[in-house]
């Protein structure tokens, strides 16, 4: 049951995180357009830092 | 967690290593070396292609500049030797005419020459003759009336009035 | 021509070797053994109906296996899958068909030993196969040492020879004709893509060349191990955690040994900082260079799981929608056909997930190794930035 809710609130972590990325990125983008392939490429490497912790909690939580 | 070690094998594990070093040794000599080689000869090939066409163009360019350039040259030679021509046709003219001139300067002055030389001569004959004459009328006159002094002076008079040319 | 009959002579003996492990099923003790398959404790084999079945089968097919199972019915005793060798280290090495085992169902007796299949893992026990438990219901029999051919190891010589075949034509390709066709001109854009946009910039320019035969084995591995996990057959190798340990513990050893002088500099003694903060870094540094290899076997192991759980899952409900709940034909058929759809979704979502984890797993390793080779020019770095500040000025002016 408590590794539920702390699967819960892991989830609403890594998507508030992954929101800000993805969100700060399209931004970026919109401005600046021709490096859209190098903050894609950033976005990624962070996206999956940031995947890599959440899942190493789920699972230290499982 | 704890199903997580649980689930760890080792076996795998220790499998999973040994096919996957193995087969990092197999694919970099059998795939990935050749691969990879292939694709930087390929590459440098279209490298060294564009570099060669670039070199082409540019040689192109160049020979087009240096057609031109000769060309201008040749046309400029042509007028020059157009102008040649003209001036040594101009300078033949000029020489002809001059030297006809000359020629007949000269043959004028050879006229003139000539004319006056005939008519020194003419004039020398007539004063020889005229001497003579007078030589002659002197004599008729001396002869004829030596004695009236004023009668001959008269006739001398006369005589040299007439023989005044 | 001949390469023809090989492939012909392959498919038979694989055919075959289904066939006799199916031939031989029936005729052993299908009386002599009272097969009890419930939920809870799933063997080998069973009809997939309730929930407690769908989550203990989605639970079994992400654990290794003796056998190489294409489809079962356990209650009829019908199997269609390969038993593979079994290799133990008991008192010297074991060996013995994992036909032995009956899918769990009896006790396999060699060379005097008795085992018993429990959960995928191979305990020691006496004739009649009595398991004994601790109070966290797990076994306490003694374990032997197992490096069995499992399925996993089964499917890692499978994507071992797809890349071997595949990547070998490709090379052979370049022999006679610049550009490849067929197969060859999907990989070559391939290659090329793990060599400019993920080994060149990550590791540099100068450096690369030496990784790249890891970065693109290990790319190429993940992938088409991926893949196959999404194929019927049925595998997951990049979902167990052995196999991910053992690809992120290539990526730390080949980091850690590739390291140069400023590398472990930066991790020892940290430059430009107070000699207080130098000793304060040195172990939250060292625990850096672990847990970045930790996350990236946690997270191809956690993303591929995850997606085949979901998908069993959807899978799974659609039977529990005919089976479990206690609703109408057409409503049950209603939910099969939504569920279906919703699997195909996931599944193409895990398409792109199989390639992704692949990419980043990749990308992650070169950036690592990039950050153990690169050189610290730091006049080079504030020209950089110096450099990077004046762009930011001349943007803020033009919008100005």
């Amino acid at each position: 049951m408590y590794n539920l809710i702390g699967a819960g609130l892991i989830a609403i972590g890594a998507g508030i995180g992954l929101g800000q990325i993805g969100g700060k990125a399209m931004e970026a983008i919109a401005r600046q357009p021709e490096a859209a392939g190098k903050i894609q490429t950033a976005m990624i490497i962070i996206a999956a830092l940031l995947e890599g912790f959440a899942f190493a909690a789920l699972l230290l939580g499982k | 967690m704890d199903q997580l070690i649980n689930d760890f094998s080792l076996g795998l594990f220790i499998w999973q290593l040994v096919i996957f070093i193995g087969l990092i040794f197999l694919m970099a000599k059998y795939a990935w070396k050749p691969i990879l080689n292939s694709l930087d000869s390929r590459e440098q090939g279209i490298a060294d292609a564009l570099a060669a066409a670039e070199n082409a163009k540019q040689e192109m360019a160049n020979l087009e500049a240096s057609n031109a350039a000769a060309a201008q040259e040749a046309r400029a030679q042509r007028d020059e030797m157009l102008k040649e021509a003209r001036q040594i046709k101009e300078k033949m003219i000029a020489d002809a005419a001059g030297e006809a001139q000359a020629q007949a300067d000269k043959i004028i002055s050879q006229a003139q020459e000539s004319i006056e030389s005939e008519k020194k001569a003419a004039l020398a004959d007539i004063k020889s003759q005229v001497a003579n004459l007078s030589v002659d009328i002197a004599e008729k006159v001396t002869r004829k009336e030596l004695s009236e002094k004023v009668k001959q002076h008269a006739l001398i008079e006369q005589l040299l009035a007439e023989a005044n040319i | 021509m001949f390469r023809a009959y090989l492939k012909t002579v392959f498919v038979a003996l694989i055919f075959i070797a289904f066939s006799q492990a199916n031939a031989e099923e029936p005729t052993q003790d299908h009386d002599a053994h009272d097969t009890t398959v419930d939920g809870a404790d799933y063997g080998e084999g069973d009809a997939v109906n309730t929930k407690d079945e769908v989550s203990a089968f989605i639970q079994h097919h992400l654990q290794d296996s003796h056998y190489f199972t294409l489809f079962e019915k356990a209650e009829d005793h019908f199997f269609v899958s390969l038993p593979l060798p079994v290799l133990l280290w008991d008192d010297g090495l074991q060996a013995f068909s994992a036909s032995k085992f009956h899918h769990g169902e009896t006790v396999a007796e060699h060379n005097g030993n008795y085992y018993k299949l429990y959960h995928g893992k191979i305990y020691k026990t006496d004739a009649a196969g009595t398991i004994t438990y601790d109070e966290d219901h797990h076994p306490t029999q003694a374990k032997p040492f197992d490096f069995s051919i499992t399925k996993n190891v089964v499917v890692a010589l499978l994507v071992s020879l797809i890349m071997f075949f595949l990547f070998k034509g490709l090379a052979k390709q370049y022999k006679t004709r610049s550009i490849p066709k067929g197969i060859g001109r999907v990989l070559e854009p391939l290659v090329i893509y793990v060599r400019d946009e993920i080994a060149k910039p990550n590791v540099g320019e100068k450096k690369y060349r030496k990784f790249m035969g890891f970065l693109l084995t290990v790319f190429f591995f993940i992938w088409i191990a991926n893949l196959l996990g999404l194929t019927p057959l049925g595998t997951n190798l990049t979902g167990n955690i052995a196999v991910t340990v053992g690809l992120a513990l290539l990526t730390y050893l080949i980091t850690t040994f590739s390291a140069n002088k400023d590398y472990w500099k930066h991790i020892f003694w940290m430059p430009g900082v107070h000699w207080i903060m130098k000793i304060f870094f040195i172990p939250i540094e060292l625990v850096g260079t672990l847990t970045k290899p930790f996350a990236l076997l946690v997270r191809l192991y956690a993303n591929i799981t995850a997606g085949h759980v979901v998908l069993f899952t959807l899978l799974g409900a659609i039977t529990v929608a005919k089976t479990d709940l206690s609703i109408g034909t057409g409503a049950s058929i209603g939910y099969g056909v939504f569920y279906f759809v919703l699997a195909v979704f996931i599944t193409l979502i895990e398409l792109l997930v199989a390639f992704l984890q692949a990419y980043i797993f990749t990308l992650l390793s070169a950036l690592f190794i990039g950050m153990a080779v690169a050189d610290h020019d730091h006049e080079h770095e504030h020209d950089e930035e110096g450099h990077e500040i004046a762009d930011v000025e001349d943007v803020r002016e033009r919008f100005v």
